[in-house]
Formats: structure tokens, C-alpha cells, sequence
């Protein structure tokens, strides 16, 4: 006999409890530290401060300890965090060109002032899985030499100087906060490359790809990509000029386009740009391929009806904590509204019946 | 007991502020949708962030809260946003419609006539009722501001022409005061009348899609239809099985695999109140209060 659904709080209780023997899994099995996630984790830690927009490694990695790896939900935990967090002020813009890289290639010259520099890549790696790393050995050290003095100045500005790449205008209008006023379309481009650098990597990813593809095709060159540490400064209002209140790790990318020119264009390159948190490349790649596919307008270019092109379609579908939200409430009980369509299609049916056999319905 | 090291209802006062001056438009230009800046909650976008974002600029310390989800005080998700509101505001909670000063709701209006001094907090998934029809944002808001809501009309023609009748049972759209076009959110059209004339204010939330609109006191809100096919607020066919109420929104509940089933109110305090009223529905003595908790 039905007795009316109770106790809802109670398995709510004990679910949770439940997920948290699960967190740890076998106790013979020692446990993970965060310190353990953030050192030997570290392209997951990245990720979850570039997409929760919050640049601290240490939360980010206990965001994936408390998520069971899922990066998704780390990524909710820091957002949820970050946004109970008091604004102090803004930073002034990082000086990239002063970036002390790690790593900074460029596909577009042999060689530049600064060098090409690989730094810690997988790129020339062959991706064999490598067995000696399950039997837990100490991995040697790998050889030192001196940092590279002196600036390593952009790619994109020696092509500047050429005139044949586009250049950005100047401006000093404070760019629109992404998580402080709602996104309003048309976006400029700044409010874009928020969007764009927070945004879900996977998904990023396949509108990059789908532009190499030829959905809006435009044909990128990695003109730079950079990783390394940036100095933030902030101008203190005691004191009446910036100080440096720290460091972070960014990845920046430049691409430069071909363009052959439109009607409000001359011949030129043209430039996307991707910047993100961490050492983050495959992201940053992606989202200077966005970017630029995004810039169809302002380049006088035609709109070829492709997703990459379509501004609304990318910001509003590029947050995967929006998205993850959205889709997995379908979980929760619609029992009302199933109903209500369950009530309709028996009407509909009842009146389809009545019409097509009017003797039996007598 | 409030967890101290967070504000009052979570959100800090800035915040509070931005969602209580989105209210204010909202109550002052009833049914448009007023753009803000929701934040990022501690419960997913979808699961009624935007619903919880007006309730805690909404609840002050001595109010009493209640929420319903799918109609019921106990469902998972109103248990977990109540437990949010008793550990962030430490407000007083009922499940008794009557007592409560603030409802945020699921799904579903309570059967029981509001009154002046509650309001009733919608959670919204999709605030846009045109979005079905034409998915751009910068398409919708320009048909609002045009007024322009022929496409709703031909949608609506267009089900009558196939199906004999208005195809849509839930989020059935509303027009209020003569002019903006309004999702009611998914409640079952069967709850559009309550809308109406209400003495309660109304506010509605969209936290992923960053909406609030309102509903203010005693509002003019008319389900859109044809004069030749009247609005029809329709539900089960059938009084409840536990209280016998005539007048509720049912559920159908599966009670075996033989297709046996019965028919009770989605309203759990609507119900209850009226069995301990001494209301008896077909199937109420097998009724044992708490037994399968």
C-alpha cells in the first residue's frame, strides 16, 4: 500500500556520508595530500584555477581531493568559493612581453630575440605509457643552465613594425566585469575574452577545431605561445603608485591570421589572442582560434552561419558550470510537470480514438 | 544555529543590494525580465540558484521561510535549500503555508490562497517564454520591446490546427497587465489562475540565465488563449485518494507492477491539513503517517 514519500533529509544525510567513505576509498590505501595533488597534479590544479577563475593552487587542488578528481565539479567548489570573496581592488594589466618563460615557442620564425625555449612539454613525447613510473622510482634531475637574460620581447611586434599585422587600438576604458554585471550581447571584445578564458576547455577545444575544419575557416599560425611567470601590480591608494603583490603562472597565445582583405580592411595579418591561467596551452591555443573567428565583424569579413562565428551561441554555451548545472537538474523531480503532459497526451489520444472509430466512441 | 563565517542568507549586503534594486524594477515593470548579476551559488545553476538569490535578499531575521518543490515540503532539493537558509540565516521554517512569510517554490503555487504579507519566490529555469520559439536573446528582447508576440500566437494556432487543442500542460504562457508576454516558470497550467489577482507579491529567479522578474500585489494575468478555445486549467479527473480534495493539483502514484495506481495532491501540507481536518479519501485508512521514514 502506498504510504507517502518521507525522509528525504535523512537519505540526503546519508548519501553524503556515503560519498565520503567513497572520497577516500580503500583505508589500507594512503591518502592523497593536497600538497601531493598540487605539485603532482599540477595541469589539473591549472585548469580548475583558469575555468573557477581563481588563481590559487592550493584551494584548487583541494577542490579536486573534495571532488574525487571530477575537475568539472572542482571547478564549482572554487567558483562557489570565490564569489563569497570581498573585492579589494583591480589589479593593473600584466606586462606579458616582461614574462619570465618557462617556455616560448613561435611557429611563425626559426628564430627571434629570446630564443625558442620548450620548456616542459609533452609535445616530443611518445606517448608510451611508462611502466617504471607505477613501480614509485625517484626520477633524476634534469639538467640546469642559466636563465636567458634579457626581455623577451612579443612575436607580433616585429611584424607590427612591418605594418602588415593589424593593429589593436589603444584604449584605457575599464573593461565589463563578467561576474559583476550580467552578459549583455553584443559582447566587446574584452567581455568575449573573459567569457572565452573561463570557459570550459573541451569545449573551447571543438569550437577551435571546427574553425581548422572549415566552419569559418581562417588559418592560424601560432605566431607565440608563451608560459611563465608575470608580476601582478596593484596601485594602493595610500601610497599613490603600484606595488607588486605577487606572481602567476599565465599562458598567452598569439596567432596570426591570414586575411586577404575586405571592404573595410586592407590586405593584412590579423591576430587572435588567448591568455589564461597557469600552463595551459591546449587552452590558450584554442581560445586565440575563438577569438579571432569571433572578430568576423569588426574585420569587415562574411558571416558564413558558422557556430565559432556566433557570439551568442559560444558565451552562453561556453561556461560548463552553467551547463553542468542546467543539464544534470533534470535529475531532480518533475513528477508535477509529467503529469500535466501525461494528463494532455491521454486527452489527445482520447480525442484521436473518439475521431477515427465515432461508433465505438458512442 | 548561523554559520558565522558567512553573511546573513550567505550573499554579502553589496549583492543583497544589486538583487533587492532588480526586484524593485522588477515589481516596478511587472513581467519584464530585469537583467542581473547572479552569482555563483553553492548549489548548481538549474537546482534554483535564482529562486534562493532573491530569497536571501528577500528574508529578513524574523521571517519564516517554507519551500516546496514539485508542491512538497520533503523533496530532496527543498530540504537541501531549506537546510541552506536554517545554517546561512538561521530564519525560523514551517511546512504550513499559512505561517510562512517567505515560499520559495518549484513547479508548483500552493493550494492554499496566499496573502498580503508573503511572498512567493518562483525558481525559473528558462525565464524567456519566446525562447522555444526564436533562441537568440538579442531576438527575444526585441520582440518584447516591439511588443511583438504574433509568433506566440501562431505557435498556439498551430496546436489547435494539429491537435484539436493547446499543446503545452506546464510553463503555460501568461500576459500581465495588457502588456509583457511571461513564463510562469514550469508550474502546471492548472496553477495559472492563482497568479491572478494575487495578494502576495510574486518575484521570480533565473540564476543561469540572469533574470528577475515580478509579479507585485493583485496583478492582471491572463493565460494566453483564443476566444473559440477558452483557457483550460486542466488536471486529473479524479478527487484525491488521501483527503478527498476535489480542488488539489494530483500526482499519480504507481502503487504496483499490475498498473495499479493512485491519485493524491502534489500540495504534501494541503493534504495533510485536510486529513487532520478529518477529510477522507478512498485509499486514506491504509494511510500510517511517517511509516516509511
Amino acid at each position: 500500500m502506498y504510504v507517502a514519500v518521507k525522509g528525504g533529509e535523512r537519505a540526503i544525510d546519508n548519501a553524503h556520508a556515503w560519498l565520503a567513505e567513497e572520497r577516500r576509498g580503500d583505508t589500507s590505501v594512503a591518502e592523497l595530500s593536497t600538497s601531493q595533488i598540487r605539485e603532482q597534479l599540477a595541469l589539473a590544479v591549472n585548469r580548475v584555477m583558469a575555468e573557477g577563475s581563481l588563481y590559487d593552487p592550493d584551494l584548487a587542488a583541494l577542490a579536486i581531493k573534495q571532488a574525487r578528481g571530477d575537475l568539472i565539479e572542482a571547478i564549482f567548489l572554487i567558483r562557489a568559493y570565490r564569489t563569497t570573496l570581498p573585492r579589494l581592488g583591480a589589479s593593473e594589466p600584466v606586462e606579458t612581453a616582461k614574462m619570465a618563460c618557462d617556455r616560448r615557442i613561435s611557429a611563425t620564425f626559426k628564430d627571434a630575440p629570446g630564443g625558442q625555449v620548450l620548456g616542459p612539454t609533452f609535445d616530443y613525447t611518445h606517448r608510451l605509457l611508462d611502466f617504471k613510473l607505477a613501480a614509485e622510482g625517484e626520477t633524476p634531475q634534469a639538467p640546469e643552465a642559466e636563465p636567458a637574460g634579457g626581455p623577451t620581447p612579443h612575436i607580433t611586434g616585429f611584424l607590427n613594425r612591418e605594418g602588415v599585422i593589424q593593429s589593436e587600438p589603444e584604449g584605457d576604458e575599464i573593461p565589463p566585469d563578467l561576474t559583476r554585471e550580467p552578459m549583455e550581447l553584443p559582447a566587446n571584445r574584452s567581455l568575449r575574452l573573459q567569457s572565452l578564458s573561463r570557459g570550459d576547455e573541451g569545449f573551447i577545444l571543438s569550437m577551435a577545431y571546427s574553425t581548422q575544419r572549415g566552419y569559418a575557416r581562417n588559418h592560424a599560425f601560432v605566431g607565440e605561445l608563451r608560459i611563465g611567470a608575470v608580476a601582478v601590480e596593484m596601485e594602493v591608494p595610500e601610497l599613490g603608485f603600484a606595488i607588486e603583490i605577487g606572481e602567476i603562472t599565465l599562458t598567452e597565445c598569439e596567432t596570426v591570421n591570414q586575411f586577404t582583405g575586405s571592404k573595410t580592411e586592407p590586405a593584412q595579418f590579423t591576430r587572435g589572442y588567448g591568455l589564461v591561467f597557469g600552463q595551459t596551452e591546449r587552452k590558450a591555443i584554442s581560445m586565440a582560434l575563438v577569438d579571432r573567428a569571433l572578430r568576423w565583424k569588426e574585420l569587415g569579413e562574411e558571416d558564413q552561419g558558422a557556430p565559432a562565428q556566433d557570439e551568442e551561441f559560444v558565451l552562453m554555451h561556453a561556461d560548463n558550470i552553467q551547463a553542468t548545472g542546467f543539464l544534470e537538474h533534470i535529475k531532480l523531480p518533475h513528477y508535477v510537470d509529467f503529469q500535466s503532459e501525461l494528463e494532455l497526451v491521454r486527452k489527445l489520444r482520447r480525442e484521436a480514438q473518439a475521431t477515427s472509430m465515432p461508433e465505438a466512441a458512442e | 544555529m548561523t554559520d558565522q563565517s558567512y553573511n546573513f542568507a550567505y550573499l554579502d549586503e553589496q549583492t543583497k543590494r544589486m538583487i533587492r534594486r532588480a526586484i524593485l524594477k522588477g515589481l516596478a515593470i511587472p513581467g519584464y525580465q530585469v537583467p542581473f548579476a547572479s552569482r555563483e551559488m553553492p548549489m548548481p545553476y538549474g537546482w534554483g540558484t535564482g529562486g534562493v538569490q532573491v530569497s536571501a535578499a528577500t528574508l529578513m531575521p524574523d521571517d519564516t521561510f517554507k519551500v516546496i518543490d514539485q508542491g512538497a515540503d520533503d523533496t530532496t532539493n527543498a530540504v537541501s535549500i531549506r537546510k541552506f537558509f536554517e545554517k546561512t540565516a538561521g530564519v525560523a521554517t514551517t511546512e504550513e503555508t499559512e505561517k510562512a512569510t517567505v515560499i520559495q517554490t518549484r513547479h508548483r503555487i500552493p493550494e492554499t490562497p496566499l496573502h498580503e504579507d508573503q511572498v512567493l519566490v518562483y525558481q525559473v529555469p528558462i525565464p524567456e517564454p519566446l525562447r522555444f520559439l526564436e533562441p537568440r536573446e538579442t531576438e527575444t528582447r526585441k520582440m518584447h520591446s516591439l511588443e511583438e508576440y504574433g509568433l506566440m500566437h501562431v505557435k498556439l494556432y498551430e496546436d489547435i490546427s494539429q491537435h484539436g487543442a493547446i499543446a503545452t500542460s506546464y510553463a503555460y504562457p501568461v500576459k500581465v497587465e495588457g502588456r509583457y508576454v511571461m513564463d510562469p516558470s514550469p508550474i502546471p497550467k492548472f496553477d495559472n489562475p492563482k497568479m491572478a489577482d494575487c495578494p502576495a507579491i510574486q518575484l521570480f529567479g533565473a540564476g543561469r540565465e540572469q533574470r528577475i522578474y515580478a509579479l507585485p500585489p493583485y496583478s492582471r494575468v491572463v493565460s494566453l488563449d483564443f476566444e473559440d478555445h477558452p483557457f483550460d486549467p486542466s488536471k486529473a479527473d479524479h478527487p484525491c485518494d488521501l483527503c478527498g480534495a476535489e480542488d488539489s493539483y494530483l500526482d499519480e502514484v504507481i502503487t504496483d507492477d499490475a498498473g495499479g495506481r493512485m491519485f493524491v495532491c502534489s500540495d504534501t501540507d494541503y493534504c495533510r491539513a485536510r486529513r487532520e481536518a478529518g477529510h477522507v479519501g478512498a485509499q486514506a485508512p491504509a494511510m500510517k503517517e511517517g511509516a516509511g521514514a
